[in-house]
């Protein structure tokens, strides 16, 4: 490790850690992090970037790092790509590579995008890549999302656990550096629950890396160590490292990510990776900080060139100097103090070249006796090197280095503060925007709002503290010695950037460069939030942390508009990538949705039966017998049920009780239908309409007493219903006496259906008439069967004499089984979904979401037989008036048939008047349902077609790929129009 | 996830409840006797507020009831929670945060 110091910085140097990057080997210290440790070998170099795949080096020591994306991995399902280096935590035989380089990192073919530049400006894709039209398909989308794209995602599902957490607290501390520390301290004996979270592994934020003389007559070290025990040692505060607060939602309410096992050599199994804390926080403090700004110039992307303030972190936190020979760009005197410690480190010290035009103060004078040359008014023409650089041309002077460290200034972290929609304001003496006007019970304190001096750093967090709990006490006063400085901040880019050939970057990760930003308003992009889309400023996975500020400068000055005015893109969660896992949790594979299953699951799967997902709901589609195929199971079933006796599970459909003096009322009022002539014991279809009169849901409803109807519903749609019942019973007719109550698993549905149904049941049930003349279509009736309390209802949904059995759904099984034992005798079959779905549409009975689609009336699907013509108003009625829902022309429920006999149409096919057309084609409808396996003795299908009631024996097209199917317009009843079977 | 000031229940969190679009809107009655624009303006016509806005939820995981509320759509901050079949109020009954 040659760049490292002899002692110092907060690693451990014990034991050194092995790691590799590229396949090569390295090594480090427990406490560095990726970075800090290839930085001790020497290496800058660590990737290539996006879109010119220039050499890029090691640009930061944080969260803000543009350049150095890693992938690494632990296995071959355990690869992260995309992650800074800046924040990867070294663990032994950490394995990393370099991105978006092909063959290496030292020779990357893609490099020729940066002499084809020319051709790649911001937005280019919008000007290119048109000619041939077919090309664009195969051959230059196909390249271009090959080329794309930083980081290669893992192929393999990811194996780790993720946990979850809800916590709520009196006050939420983000950013453990010396404002928040102390704005915990301040809060820690209120009683108050504190969290205090931070994305670093160590708490303590700018102080790791600023030993700072004496805070309170200690180091900054044994002050921190101290404030950290009491923290610790106080059973309110929850600490939290590894832990980012990565968005601020509404109310309060805040995300962090906290790592767990990312660190670790070898992380125990069962451990979970990461945990979601959502925390619902009654006072937020953002103690944020600032990150350093870049400086824009020519050349200004060569490894080595990096962040003042992070060659000053790695000196001081790492124990690593960043280079053998430094020239230091700066407008502030916080790099001077770099700029010493470098040397005393053993770095040369090219040059100070600061952009202002004087110094002064204790800083100026120390570089001076240190024999470190100062320029002023210092502006860079250009950089030399190709992987590394080798020298940087000021104005007058050209002076060879290794690393060229510069410094902008600071800009205030405001993204959470404005995630939490507070306003922020601009403040010229600092050239930033700060926050200005809270939208929840937050606040700012420290150099995330423009504070920088440590000792009004620590109070400005003690008071953000005391005044978010308002405490009665005075907040703490913390003793300072530290030699004061300037921090003034530049903006924009330096004079000479854009003009000379080389490429001057305000976005490192997009390769933006000064010039796409002059290109992208000269034509005529004038919002900062179109320049950002056109040119991709600050939209790469660090969403702009060190590029927006200056881009919106430039942006300004070539608007000639003031900052202010040009403002701010829109900061959004995540602060910095969160794993997908630590968002889904436990909410994965089996445990992702519930699974409801009927009463006869287990029965039906002893007997084989396939099934198929009907929403949450496990249904079961056919009952193969062993070697049987789908169409011939299916096939089997229908016929099953017209000649002999089915049995059917319909215990999803939904039900609703609509109970009370006013129930008939209540009913009327909602559905299309005259409730007053349905008599207790009776049934009848019913149809509810949405306000703009279209079919929203169907079912049969039974009138069990004067006050009590049961209401069924379709199998998805009864959750709807009952939310629209209780929108209109709790807020419109708040007066009825009416109540509603879900039944829909209270009751199992059994169906029995076929010739032989009534006499498989007339044993059964001995305390009911299910006479043909005592018992008709349509009736219902409570009654016992195996001794259970039932509902029987007399209903088909297949065309066929049918019946509904109702009882308590723990029985559904016994009954079930009962009824099955019953019908042996009858051939009972045990048929499923898919036959049910051949039966009903044979008869032309709707499927409420298949035939209509919410855009279906009524009389467009056949129905106006139902509607009541005495009522004056019903939820629908009004809009049924509309002229253009009476239109002759409108889509109508019709059937169709292949002329050839043998055709099986696809359902969502669309119907033409005329064959052989080409696109744009002239299209009056589509096939709803369609079924090979009939017992009619050939394909149907039900569809909706323009005006189609009066296109009957119509031929009409269903146009496919290669050809047009012709069909014959029919009735949609292609069963038993007379309905003798289902009155038998 | 906003944290919602149910009037029976107390704050509950967001995923307990429903949206149910905006409060005070008049059904017409009878409906057969208003014109097209009258109707239409009941089926499709929202107002669409920056700041204050009256609207409904129903607290459908909690106590199931509907009530309204005005919430200032910029910050998302509750306002006002009332009654169904309550008017507006004037003055600003509950402020957060």
């Amino acid at each position: 490790m040659k760049f490292r110091t002899p002692s110092g910085g907060r690693i451990d140097r014990r034991q050194p850690i092995s790691f590799s990057f590229d396949g090569k080997a390295y090594q480090g210290y427990p406490g560095d992090t990726l970075a800090s440790a290839l930085l001790a070998n020497g290496v800058h170099l660590v990737g290539r970037s996006f879109k010119y795949h220039r050499p890029r080096g090691i640009f930061s020591a944080g969260a803000d790092e543009p350049n150095a994306l890693v992938t690494v991995s632990r296995d071959g399902a355990r690869s992260t790509p995309n992650l800074r280096a800046t924040q990867v935590e070294l663990y032994r035989n950490l394995t990393a590579i370099s991105q978006n380089r092909w063959p290496s990192l030292e020779f990357d073919v893609g490099r020729i995008n940066d002499s084809l530049s020319r051709f790649l400006p911001a937005g280019f894709y919008y000007k290119t890549f048109m000619w041939p039209r077919g090309a664009w398909k195969s051959l230059y989308e196909p390249a271009i999302r090959r080329a794309a794209g930083l980081g290669r995602a893992p192929t393999l599902p990811d194996p780790d656990r993720y946990a979850q957490r809800y916590a709520h607290c009196e006050l939420l501390v983000i950013g453990a550096g010396p404002a928040g520390i102390a704005a915990a301290l301040t809060a820690a004996d209120s009683g108050a629950r504190i969290i205090l979270c931070d994305e670093q592994a160590e708490l303590g934020g700018s102080l790791l890396s600023d030993p700072v003389p004496s805070i309170d007559g200690k180091n900054s070290s044994a002050w921190l160590e101290a404030s950290l025990a009491k923290l610790g040692a106080n059973p309110r505060v929850t600490l939290l490292p590894r832990t980012t607060a990565f968005g601020y939602f509404p109310h309060n309410f805040v995300g962090l990510s906290q790592r767990l096992t990312d660190h670790l050599d070898s992380p125990p199994p069962g451990l979970a990776r990461e945990r979601l804390w959502q925390v619902r926080a009654r006072n937020v403090v953002i103690a944020a900080g600032a990150a350093e700004r870049p400086l824009i110039f020519p050349g200004n992307d060569l490894p080595g060139i990096m962040l003042a303030g992070a060659a000053h972190t790695y000196l001081h936190r790492y124990g690593v100097r960043v280079g053998s020979k430094a020239v230091i760009l700066t407008c502030n005197d916080d790099a001077y103090q770099t700029a010493l410690d470098l040397q005393a480190a053993g770095t040369q010290v090219g040059a100070i070249a600061d952009i202002r035009p004087a110094g002064g103060g204790p800083l100026t004078a120390a570089a001076r006796s240190a024999g470190i040359n100062i320029i002023y008014n210092a502006t860079v023409q250009g950089t030399r090197g190709d992987q590394r650089i080798t020298g940087v041309t000021l104005a007058n002077t050209d002076l060879d280095c290794d690393v060229l460290l510069m410094s902008g200034g600071y800009t205030p972290s405001v993204h959470l503060f404005s995630q939490s929609r507070g306003k922020l304001e601009w403040s010229d003496a600092l050239k930033a925007f700060v926050p200005s006007v809270s939208a929840e019970a937050e606040r700012s304190a420290g150099a995330c709002r423009g504070i920088y001096g440590l000792e009004e750093v620590l109070a400005d967090g003690a008071n953000a503290a005391a005044h978010a709990l308002q405490l009665n006490r005075a907040p703490p006063v913390f003793e300072i010695d530290s030699p004061e400085r300037r921090r003034d901040s530049f903006l924009g880019a330096l004079p000479g950037a854009g003009t000379s050939g080389s490429k001057s970057f305000v976005d490192w990760q997009h390769d933006v460069t000064t010039r796409d930003l002059a290109l992208a308003t000269r034509e005529g992009f004038h919002s900062i939030e179109h320049v950002k889309r056109y040119t991709t400023t600050g939209m790469a996975t660090d969403q702009g942390k060190g590029s927006n500020l200056n881009a919106m400068s430039i942006v300004a000055q070539q608007l000639g508009r003031p900052i202010p005015q040009v403002g701010l893109t829109t900061f959004r969660m995540p602060y910095t990538p969160v794993t997908f896992g630590s968002f889904a949790g436990i909410s994965r594979r089996d445990l992702f949705d519930p699974v409801r299953t009927t009463p006869t699951h287990a029965w039906a799967e002893t007997q084989g039966a396939v099934f198929e997902n009907v929403g949450l709901w496990k249904r079961a589609h056919y009952f193969p017998r062993p070697g049987e195929s789908m169409h011939a199971t299916v096939a089997r079933e229908c016929r099953a049920v017209r000649d002999g006796v089915g049995i059917f599970d319909a215990s999803t459909l939904g039900k609703i009780e609509v109970v009370g003096p006013d129930a008939a009322e209540f009913m009327n009022r909602l559905y299309v239908n005259n409730w007053n002539t349905l008599k207790p014991g009776r049934t009848r279809y019913g149809i509810l309409l949405r306000e703009d009169g279209f079919v929203y849901d169907d079912g049969v409803v039974a009138r069990l007493a004067e006050d009590r109807f049961h209401v069924t519903t379709t199998t998805g749609g009864a959750p709807r219903v009952l939310a629209m019942m209780e929108d209109y019973r709790q807020t419109e007719w708040p007066q009825l006496k009416v109540w509603l109550t879900s039944t829909t698993e209270q009751w199992a549905v059994i169906a029995v259906q076929g010739p032989h149904a009534r006499k498989v049941l007339e044993p059964l049930v001995t305390d009911l008439d299910i006479g043909a003349a005592a018992f008709p279509h349509m009736s219902v009736a409570r009654g016992k069967i195996c001794g259970l309390p039932m509902m029987l209802f007399r209903v088909s949904f297949t065309g066929e004499l049918g019946y509904e059995i109702n009882v308590p759904a723990d029985f559904g099984r016994r009954v079930w089984e009962a009824v099955y034992a019953a019908g042996a005798d009858f051939g009972i079959t045990a048929y499923g979904t898919e036959a049910m779905h051949v039966l009903r549409a044979e008869k032309g009975y709707i499927i409420v979401g298949q035939e209509t689609d919410g855009t279906a009336t009524p009389d467009d699907a056949g129905l106006s037989w139902a509607v009541a013509k005495s009522k004056t108003d019903f939820v629908g009625l009004r809009s049924l008036q509309r002229p253009a829902m009476q239109s002759a022309n409108r889509k109508q429920l019709v059937g169709l048939k292949a002329k050839d006999g043998r055709t099986v149409l696809e359902e969502g096919a669309q119907v033409a008047e005329r064959p052989a057309q080409r696109p744009p084609m002239q299209l009056i409808g589509h096939v709803t349902s369609s079924y090979g396996e009939t017992t009619v003795g050939y394909p149907i299908a039900l569809g909706m077609v323009a005006g189609g009631r009066a296109r009957m024996g119509q031929t009409l097209y269903v146009p496919m790929p290669g050809r047009d199917i012709e069909v014959e317009v029919t009735s949609p009843v292609f069963y038993d129009p007379q309905g003798v079977r289902i009155n038998a | 996830m906003l944290l919602i000031p149910c009037p029976y229940c107390g704050e509950r969190p967001e995923i307990e409840f429903t949206h149910g679009g905006e409060a005070h809107l008049v059904r017409p009655a009878p409906p057969a006797a208003v014109d097209e624009q009258t109707w239409t303006q009941f089926l499709y016509m929202r107002s669409n507020k920056k700041g204050p806005y009256a609207e409904r939820w129903r607290h459908a995981r909690g106590c199931g009831r509907f009530f309204n509320a005005v919430r200032d759509t910029t910050t998302d901050h509750f306002i006002a929670v009332y009654k169904s079949g309550e008017p507006q109020p004037v003055a600003p009954v509950k402020s957060s945060p």
